[in-house]
């Protein structure tokens, strides 16, 4: 096991992988040299996943060899994979969602590990990275951002020398993120190298010391992020320009969708409930709400949508009309479209092809007939929403689970926008997808805003909030702040109110169920 | 364990449906091996298990007259699971159509009526919808486990129907046999085919197996329901309520598994006694996952399931070994049935002895 100077910790020579028809990673090398930060960038189904599943061992190459530390390693599996000391934080967590924190960790930690001994490790290194997590919340109550911790601190009790992050900040305020990085240097420091999967180009070129871009399975460039500018990475990565977001001034109408004086206590044991929530969408405008996963955002998605009707009618308005007790059918018929966080398992029945899945919300009247379905008009829509919003593979017969993240989202935003809405929810609406795709789907919405589509965006990207909402508040812990309009409001301002710390210094940190900073 | 499971990339179509064709040929060879461990010529023992019974016409009508029941239940069960509601207790619900579908007949003794066999299994179809009812009240008002209401209510409905024969509804003519009045003409379905049992019943069978395909291959309810067993969240956010779906789901596997209780009575046995069904309702839920929960390949396993009851039944006679036989044949197929879907999505991986321990998580994560 030499590892002298100069030798990569992980070299990989001539890996090939096809998936039927479709290349996904064609001959790929790729060197990690200990203490390196390494990003991969690329597009949607440029091979990422594909590449980091057969570095993880989920998935077995066609040809080509990995090296560990020089080392041929033939034939690899997950749990060799981590023998190795290679972590990996997935995309989709692999967590199951019926256990505790503790619990889920216990399921990877080594046999003969008591749930006491595994509880101060994590708090210990909870506390060293500083990373809090509690590890009896149980992991289905927990919002996206915290699931992640979760997963970060499982791979960090393995004491990994190789730790594969995939999309890590999506789900983080830029603190947060700062945060992570900080956390991430420092385990560089201490000799453990990265891989970090990501499409924000200004992190990359932020963190990390070399960027393997791929496109179309292929190394298309080996550069040093810190000295290219974030044009030259997005030319690499896309092989044009990106089209940077039209948003022209806004010239919002009535009120389209409104929340008065709404309060609820969360269905799940340690949520986070409503205080008093008020807002109004207008047509032809954009309405932000900032702020992290477990906040109360689950809540009120749930309370507009339909899925939750606990409210009295007069909390919640389309176009005027109480709808606080109607179900989300009748909120569909009234105009209503939502593209959930959730992808796979809710936004989409995972095991049941596309042709199927348009069926979920979509209630065109040419759709059925006598209570059966014609399958007809449902996959010529399938169709249309497949090449109209670019999904691959353009296949209606694939299914959900088949597609990758980014290819999803493009179907369910597609499915929702072409019931030409009248109002649109959308719950982190870009999360995980490359610059192209995000950058597609915010432009889809700055045009139905055009059209005097009234949107309300839940994001925990401030960089995409202030790209295209012309409103933005803050939700944290169950409070929303008064919206302020975008162009005079400040990343930062948005980041405290995010964190729930008080703008200026008045008052202690948010604390149980105050508000402080409501006045 | 040196041995671990891994996923595989995709199960290809065809394997998944070859897979409960191949359960059933490998548990046909272990019941055969069961034969000659217990001292049997084994090749004798086939014959007699499962070419003897259906080598005549009298035979086939057998094997079909046994079907219709288990078809019926079976496809009511299907649609539940599809919706991932755990109708365990068809048996119970076969009985409780039994009990009311034979009441009506034993009421209109004296009336003679092309209605009452439609009223009759009307009748019978309710009875069952209403054992079914009680375990969704209790699932969708206090969240209470169907599995387990089900299954109990399937020994309370056994236990009534005992009670019913031994009491009310005995015959005064029987010589104190635990036996109702046998029913008149008008009440009993009519046969198919001189020289066999077969009756009316596996026309029923059919048909509603044919309806039922029809239903959960067109229909958007179905399609709802459907949605509602893959992925809870995703019906929610879809605006499809989750208790009518459990509602439905119950409803519906209770009234078919109610029909079943009418073919038996109405058809092969003519009145009320204490045993209505040798366990057709818990033999319906193997076939149901036999057949896919596809209505249409349900039919086939169906035939599979009713040749296993009647090649006990032979096997009895002619081998002297106890009819508990056709329990083993089931358990033995459910077995391999769990067993090939397993490994039609995940391979075993041989690991070795030495390797070390936390593997367990092998499994999560693809």
């Amino acid at each position: 096991m030499g590892e002298g100077p100069g030798q990569p910790r992980l070299k990989l020579r001539g890996i090939h992988k096809t998936y039927s028809a479709l290349v996904a990673n064609d001959r790929i090398d790729l060197d990690v040299m200990p203490s390196s930060i390494h990003a991969v960038l690329g597009e949607n189904g440029a091979g990422k996943s594909t590449l980091m599943k057969i570095i993880y061992g989920v998935t077995e190459a066609d040809a080509g060899t990995m090296f560990w530390n020089g080392a041929p390693q033939p034939h690899l599996s997950p749990a060799r994979a981590r023998q190795l000391g290679i972590g990996m934080v997935f995309q989709h967590f692999s967590l199951f969602p019926a256990l505790t924190v503790l619990e889920n960790i216990l399921l990877f930690a080594p046999k003969g590990a008591t749930r006491e001994e595994l509880r101060s490790t994590l708090k210990t290194v909870s506390a060293e990275y500083g990373i809090p997590v509690n590890p009896d919340d149980v992991v289905g109550r927990l919002g996206m951002g915290e699931r992640q911790r979760v997963e970060i601190v499982r791979c960090l009790l393995q004491k990994p020398k190789l730790l594969i992050l995939d999309e890590p900040t999506s789900v983080l305020t830029p603190q947060a993120a700062e945060d992570l990085f900080v956390m991430l240097r420092r385990l560089a420091a201490n000799g453990c190298s990265i891989l970090y999967i990501s499409h924000k180009l200004h992190e990359v070129r932020e963190l990390c010391h070399t960027a393997t871009v791929l496109k179309a399975g292929r190394v298309v460039a080996t550069v040093d992020p810190r000295e290219e500018s974030e044009d030259a990475l997005a030319r690499h990565m896309l092989g044009s320009m990106v089209p940077a977001i039209r948003h022209d001034a806004a010239h919002a109408g009535a009120e389209r969708m409104s929340v008065l004086a709404l309060s609820r206590d969360s269905e799940v044991a340690g949520g986070v409930g409503l205080d008093d929530v008020n807002l109004a969408v207008r047509c032809g405008e954009i309405f932000g709400i900032a702020g992290i996963a477990g906040n109360g955002q689950a809540e009120l998605l749930e309370a507009l949508s339909g899925e939750w009707v606990g409210a009295p009618a007069e909390c919640v308005c389309l176009d005027g009309a109480p709808m606080g007790r109607a179900g989300v059918r009748a909120r569909r018929r009234a105009g209503l479209v939502y593209v959930p966080e959730e992808r796979l398992g809710r936004g989409s029945v995972p095991g049941m092809p596309l042709r199927r899945n348009s069926l979920l919300t979509t209630g065109f009247a040419n759709f059925f007939r006598g209570g059966l379905i014609r399958q007809g008009p449902v996959d010529a829509f399938t169709r249309r929403c497949i090449e109209e919003f670019d999904v691959r593979p353009a296949d209606g017969t694939a299914n959900a689970d088949a597609l990758s993240g980014g290819n999803l989202q493009k179907f369910i935003v597609g499915r929702e926008l072409l019931q030409s809405p009248k109002a649109v929810i959308a719950a982190q609406p870009t999360w995980g997808l490359d610059v192209g795709a995000a950058r597609a789907i915010r432009q889809l919405l700055v045009d139905l805003r055009e059209d005097g589509v009234a949107i309300l965006v839940v994001s925990e990207d401030l960089d995409e909030l202030f790209a295209i909402c012309d409103q933005i508040a803050v939700l944290a812990n169950g409070c929303l702040s008064e919206a302020k309009s975008a162009s005079s409001t400040s990343v930062e301002e948005i980041g405290r109110l995010m964190s729930g710390r008080p703008v200026a210094g008045v008052g202690s940190p948010l604390q149980g169920g105050a508000c402080a900073d409501q006045a | 364990m040196p041995i671990r499971l891994e996923p595989r990339a995709a199960a290809s179509r065809w394997v998944r449906y070859l897979a409960p064709v191949a359960s059933a040929l490998a548990a046909m060879i272990a019941g055969t091996l069961l034969f000659f461990f217990i001292g049997h010529d084994p090749a004798e023992a086939f014959y007699v298990f499962f070419v003897q019974p259906v080598s005549d016409l009298y035979g086939l009508g057998e094997l079909f007259l046994k079907t219709a029941p288990i078809l019926l239940c079976a496809t009511g069960l299907a649609i539940g699971f599809r919706s991932n509601v755990w109708n365990i207790g068809a048996e119970g619900q076969l009985i409780l159509g039994a009990i009311c579908g034979g009441s009506l007949a034993l009421a209109f003794d004296s009336v003679q009526g092309w209605w009452l066999l439609p009223a009759m299994f009307l009748a019978g179809g309710i009875g069952g919808m209403a054992w079914a009812t009680v375990a969704a009240v209790l699932r969708v008002r206090f969240n209470a486990n169907e599995i387990l209401v089900t299954l109990m209510l399937t020994y309370i409905a056994g236990l009534f129907l005992s009670y019913l024969v031994y009491g009310p509804l005995r015959s005064p003519t029987g010589f104190n046999w635990p036996e109702s009045t046998a029913f008149h003409g008008a009440a009993r379905l009519p046969r198919l085919l001189d020289g066999t049992r077969m009756n009316a019943g596996i026309l029923l069978a059919l048909g509603v197996a044919v309806a039922a395909w029809v239903f959960v291959r067109f229909s958007y309810l179905s399609y709802q329901m459907e949605v509602g067993g893959k992925a809870v969240n995703a019906a929610r956010y879809a605006g499809f309520g989750r208790n009518r779906m459990i509602w439905l789901g119950l409803l519906i596997s209770g009234f078919c598994a109610g029909l079943a209780g009418v073919v038996e009575v109405a058809g092969t046995i003519g009145k009320l006694r204490e045993v209505v069904s040798p366990g057709y309702g818990f033999a319906a839920i193997i076939v149901a996952y036999i057949g896919r929960l596809n209505p249409l390949a349900i039919i086939l396993s169906s035939v599979l399931m009713a040749l296993f009851f009647i090649g006990g039944e032979q096997a009895k006679v002619s081998l002297g070994v106890p009819s508990a036989i056709t329990g083993i044949f089931q358990g033995t197929l459910l077995f391999f049935l769990l067993m090939s879907d397993l490994l039609v999505s995940y391979r075993l991986t041989w690991v070795g002895f030495a390797s070390n321990s936390a593997e367990g998580g092998g499994a999560v994560d693809g």
